[in-house]
């Protein structure tokens, strides 16, 4: 086809990548190197674990999800979301550590059985901040981060376009498979399907959605792949990049200090040097 | 540039019978062939092994011969294949790659996975655009297009190969009556920029339009082919399961009235 395409004023070769491909993000958080976050967002989350107590979990929500949350300007939206997130969980483990905390003697309520110890409450507020900070974390590098970049970014240091696209592509099919579930929620509706009232209608009307969406989510995939293929996606070597994320030694010696940080820390807490 | 099938026949992997059969078909340079048949004749089948995905892809077995400029493709593979025939389908959300947070990152897929320079990439993508006439869009998120829009942007993905052919399945399927006009004007200007496409449609009203000969395929086999006015214009058509187009059917019905048809005309 070279040569043969009508072409615009401007010469395809006269035009670069347009400029909103890449462009930097609105904040300082936003603007770091997707893989510097993806470490912040991995050593948060495992210092959570690895920390004891209640102080230094919260010293961390604070210093390494919060404030930077803040720079960014999505600390509601964090908040929203990471609650979302961490809620299901954070209710069960709560209620079990309240309740069925093993040697409790500080007895706090009595419901037959079932006794809620000082003791217990104690371990679950603690057992709720490493749950909210491991979720405030990963909320907080889905905010700052499209997908993409982080693909990119991967992609530039060698990783393989399949890995990266599988990835990439999970978290894009989750907006997809919603607005199809919308659509057959309406057509469902339009021929009488009852999604209102009791729960157990609710249930109900959940059935003839659910099947519908996985199966066509299903359908679809052999066509994607076609697709896929169609476009050299199988081709074997290294793919051009149109762009890649900045980055800098400084943030390179980040990632890597963060890194022996959480080595160092989970060392410490094994071996008893810190307690 | 020529894209031939010769003798050939082909079978779903698990398939009692063969879903082509003794297809001689040829695709010239800047020729747009059409390809109508009822449901289960065979277009999709047909599309997919003159593209190479069955049975690169897709599996099962596949009889005959084809050829691309002469040489057998037999041992090429899928990738090698995608860079001289490009293949659209009929649902316009599936062919999008959903990695790409721009139209103009969506077109350049292609030209990517490839490994040429950065500056082939971004040339061939503005060509692939400019082409469609959607370089308006480079900007614009492809997930939030309409279906006739995001059908333009997976063709112009599959431009920015540069293939020599185009082979797209019921491209307008899913359109509304805009969405199929877009498509319809696209394929009649990449046939004049010399891309040889081979389109199938139920929609035989676009196929009088852009085509320039039509195949009719009924079990697998081609049992009607010739240039798209006598193709459409044939009785048979029905008994095959395709609607003639509305103008022949117009044409028709005034004849039965007992009204000249050129004095409708004018």
């Amino acid at each position: 086809m070279a040569g043969r395409v009508r072409l615009s004023d401007a010469s395809p070769e006269a035009r670069g990548v347009p400029t909103s491909i890449g462009r930097p993000g609105p904040s300082p958080v936003h603007r770091l190197n997707p893989l510097t976050k993806a470490t912040l967002a991995t050593v948060t989350a495992i210092s959570a674990v690895a920390l004891g107590g209640l102080a230094g979990p919260l010293i961390l929500v604070a210093t390494a999800v919060v404030l930077p949350a803040a720079i960014a300007g999505v600390l509601r939206r964090l908040a929203r979301l990471s609650l979302l997130l961490a809620l299901p969980i954070a209710i069960s483990a709560f209620l079990v550590n309240v309740f069925f905390f093993p040697g409790g003697e500080q007895v706090l309520l009595r419901i037959g059985p079932i006794t809620a110890t000082a003791e217990g409450l104690g371990f679950a507020i603690q057992i709720l901040v490493r749950i909210l900070a491991i979720s405030g974390a990963i909320t907080l590098f889905y905010l700052t981060t499209p997908p993409a970049d982080l693909v990119v970014d991967l992609e530039r240091r060698g990783v393989s376009p399949r890995i990266g696209f599988v990835a990439n592509a999970s978290v894009q099919t989750v907006p997809a498979m919603v607005e199809r579930a919308m659509q057959i929620t309406a057509a469902q509706r339009a021929r009488g399907l009852d999604t209102e009232g009791s729960l157990w209608r609710r249930v109900r009307g959940i059935v003839p959605i659910v099947g519908p969406v996985i199966l066509g989510s299903i359908a679809e995939v052999e066509e994607r792949t076609m697709a896929l293929e169609a476009r050299g996606f199988a081709r074997p070597g290294r793919r051009t990049l149109l762009w890649s994320p900045p980055d800098s030694v400084f943030q390179s010696a980040l990632r890597w200090g963060l890194l022996v940080a959480l080595l160092a820390l989970i060392v410490a807490r094994m071996t008893g040097v810190w307690a | 540039m020529t894209l031939t099938l010769q003798g050939v026949g082909y079978r779903y992997a698990g398939a009692d019978q063969p879903s082509l059969l003794d297809i001689d078909l040829e695709l010239r340079d800047g020729e747009v062939v059409g390809v109508a048949g009822a449901s289960e004749a065979g277009k999709t089948t047909l599309c997919l092994v003159a593209s190479g995905l069955a049975p690169r892809t897709v599996g099962g077995r596949i009889r005959g011969t084809i050829l691309l400029d002469g040489e057998n493709v037999d041992a090429w593979p899928m990738h090698r294949l995608s860079g001289r025939i490009g293949i659209g389908f009929q649902n316009p959300s599936t062919q999008l790659s959903q990695v790409a947070g721009t139209v103009f990152e969506e077109v350049a897929f292609g030209p990517m996975n490839f490994g040429g320079t950065r500056d082939e990439v971004v040339a061939r993508t503005w060509e692939a655009l400019d082409a469609l006439r959607i370089d308006d869009l480079a900007e614009r998120d492809p997930q939030r297009l309409s279906g006739g829009q995001q059908q333009l942007v997976a063709m112009a993905g599959l431009l920015a190969l540069r293939p020599a052919h185009l082979v797209l399945d019921e491209p307008t399927a899913q359109l509304d009556p805009a969405g199929t006009r877009l498509v319809a004007d696209a394929i009649a200007a990449l046939a004049a920029d010399g891309v040889s496409i081979l389109v199938t449609e139920q929609k035989t009203d676009l196929l009088a339009e852009v085509a320039t000969r039509v195949v009719v395929l009924a079990e697998g086999r081609v049992v009607l082919q010739g240039p798209s006015a006598d193709v459409l214009d044939d009785a048979r058509l029905i008994e095959l399961g395709v609607s003639a187009p509305s103008a022949v059917r117009l044409r028709r019905a005034v004849t039965e009235a007992g009204i000249d048809p050129e004095r409708l005309r004018g």
